[in-house]
């Protein structure tokens, strides 16, 4: 895997995979030996504990009822009992459905908006760019609860309490955050490119769509990854926006399932945890997906720092 | 970053003529990409953050209008025993995970580093814990770390460790919560290696050559050359910890779990949400969240000012 930290290694002058940079590093001691095998167990064992929840989770929805706790990784009856009666005791379809569309909009939206905006402080200049992208900045800093209570009553004053407008209409108006990111993807493309574009009499709509946003699509493709994510897995604003439960999205509704089926409940805990199973595959399934985006993503946030 | 040397030639090259030919109508231009953020901006944040100052000061309960009740808000704020309890948690929380995380996320980052080859597989095996949504964290909460049958206690067991009541006992909920978080710490750890890698290999090989060993070179030459990455991780996950909800609310607040809703997991952003959405008293939840944004503001700062001192720049040396 090429990733961004790889690639960003090389100037240095050490080229990862040169074999003379590893035979000036590695000399084949017993003493390094015993260390790389430290390195290496100790991997291991992390690697065991990091993914033992998810093969925990897993296999206890293959449990019926009574086994759920008794924290065997291979169940010891296997049954897709659950994965039946999790459709009918709880409205999963219709939730999985209600997320679908909130994290297809989410994403779809503030992808494009953020690209727009980003686009306008990259390329143009104009008096108070340098103030006005500030402010984009400190509007990251600013923690979601102070806005939460207006932000509420702006949507309950438009009638779409209740819906699933609130959970992605805020999108419409790009997110501070990836407008940074793909600010400064933008930033990275020569300027040359739309100069020749201009002169070729593009004006500058063409320049965006047709030029710059297609050479920024790796950019694009992250920004939609962890839009996704975030939307697909939020919790608080399902909770404060949603009553009636056909209008919830997953997370909201596992929630509703835990409080029903779980200790303070009916205490079917197998439903509660086939249920937990629907609501992490399709994330689990989109980081594969997505793999290098996300790691190569991540990694740049940091350096940013 | 490449970015800002590819801006700077291009205004210096050829002010002039930009600024006779194309710069009026971009100008204008440049507006209409940007207006997106502008509306959203004034009608998302600030807006709400000026009506959110004025509800501070009222009693609003969203049926009869607001009421002006003058700084009564923030006297009842102090006055609050669940306030000063949410707020200690909340710390308690914070000083608990942070290190921690952070810690945890900078060895297995070192580790990373030395695995070369293998390195990719194992980070698959670490950052997948992050994309499992939060309410889903709240449920195994529950289930590993439970106090008779979790497999945490179980596993306890083999080594003869007769494990707390870690969803039960008020004083093990926020350690049960410091350690299921500790499952996250994939993105952290993604960042970290992305630093560890940027560290100029001649200047361990110089450090070698003078005979510093592992824990001497880490100390004197890796962690001066990712403090920039490391002062930013440990910002983010203090913010993210100081708002600490979903996990803590799932597993421990809702309307089935009122026998197990226990002081010891109201953290403020609950507090704030219960005041907010279940009581509906919306000044005193606005007057609640301006001082979380306070706390916030000050514990940044103060991170700030200390990392003027501890953190440095690749790019003051070059």
């Amino acid at each position: 895997m090429t990733s961004a930290a790889e690639a960003t290694r090389m100037p240095q002058g050490v080229v990862t995979a040169a074999p003379q940079a590893v035979t000036v590093r590695k000399r084949r001691t017993p003493r390094r030996l015993a260390g790389r095998i430290a390195v290496l167990a100790a991997l291991v064992v992390a690697t065991f504990v990091f993914v033992y929840p998810f093969v925990w989770l897993l296999s206890a929805s293959f449990k019926p009822r009574g086994e759920v706790f008794d924290n065997r990784l291979i169940p010891r009856t296997f049954t897709l009992q659950n994965y039946v009666e999790v459709w009918q005791v709880a409205p999963m379809a219709t939730w999985l459905v209600n997320t679908v569309i909130v994290t297809t909009l989410a994403a779809v939206t503030v992808t494009f908006s953020s690209a727009l905006v980003a686009w306008g402080f990259a390329y143009f200049r104009f008096p108070g760019r340098g103030p006005l992208f500030g402010l984009v900045l400190a509007t990251m800093m600013l923690p979601g609860a102070v806005t939460m209570v207006p932000t509420y009553l702006i949507w309950k004053e438009l009638g779409l309490v209740g819906g699933l407008t609130p959970l992605w209409g805020g999108n419409l108006f790009g997110s501070a955050f990836y407008i940074f990111l793909l600010r400064q993807f933008f930033l990275g493309l020569p300027r040359e490119l739309f100069e020749a574009a201009r002169l070729d009499g593009a004006g500058n709509w063409t320049i965006f769509a047709r030029i710059a946003a297609p050479l920024c699509k790796p950019a694009l493709i992250l920004t939609l990854l962890f839009e996704i994510q975030a939307a697909w897995t939020d919790l608080m604003r399902p909770l404060i926006y949603l009553q009636d439960s056909s209008t919830f999205t997953v997370p909201r509704g596992l929630k509703a399932m835990l409080d029903q089926f779980g200790f303070g409940g009916e205490w079917h805990w197998e439903i509660v945890v086939t249920a937990s199973v629907i609501t992490t595959i399709p994330m689990i399934i989109l980081f594969f997906l997505g793999q290098r985006h996300f790691v190569q993503g991540i990694a740049t946030t940091g350096s940013k720092g | 970053m490449a970015a800002t040397t590819t801006t700077a030639p291009a205004g210096v090259e050829a002010p002039r003529r930009r600024r006779s030919s194309v710069s009026s109508r971009d100008a204008r231009h440049a507006w209409w990409f940007i207006a997106p953020w502008i509306v959203g901006f004034l009608v998302f944040t600030a807006w709400p953050m000026i009506y959110s100052a004025y509800l501070s000061l009222t009693d609003y309960d969203v049926i009869s209008d607001p009421r002006f009740v003058g700084f009564d808000n923030y006297r009842e704020l102090f006055a609050d025993p669940k306030v000063a309890l949410a707020l200690r948690n909340t710390l308690i929380y914070t000083v608990m995970a942070v290190p921690a995380h952070i810690l945890l996320a900078l060895g297995l980052a070192l580790l990373l580093d030395r695995a070369a080859r293998s390195a990719g597989f194992f980070r698959t095996a670490f950052f997948l814990p992050k994309m499992t949504p939060p309410v889903a964290i709240g449920v195994l909460l529950l289930l590993l770390f439970n106090g008779q049958r979790g497999a945490i206690n179980t596993m306890l067991g083999w080594f003869g460790i007769d494990g707390p009541a870690w969803t039960t006992d008020p004083d093990w909920v926020k350690p049960g919560l410091v350690m299921i978080g500790l499952w996250t710490v994939g993105s952290t750890v993604i960042i970290l290696l992305a630093a560890l890698r940027n560290v100029p290999t001649d200047l361990y090989d110089a450090a070698r050559v003078d005979g510093a060993g592992f824990w001497h070179r880490t100390r004197a030459v890796t962690l001066p050359m990712i403090s920039g990455p490391l002062f930013f991780v440990v910002v983010v996950n203090t913010i993210a910890a100081l708002q600490l909800f979903t996990e803590a609310y799932t597993a421990f607040f809702g309307s089935g779990n009122t026998t197990y809703s226990n002081d010891a997991a109201l953290f403020y952003a609950i507090y704030l949400f219960q005041q907010a959405f279940e009581y509906l008293h919306m000044g005193y939840a606005s007057a609640l969240a301006w001082l979380l944004f306070l706390v916030i503001m000050a514990i940044t700062a103060v991170q700030m000012l200390v990392s003027r001192r501890v953190v440095y720049y690749e790019g003051d040396a070059r």
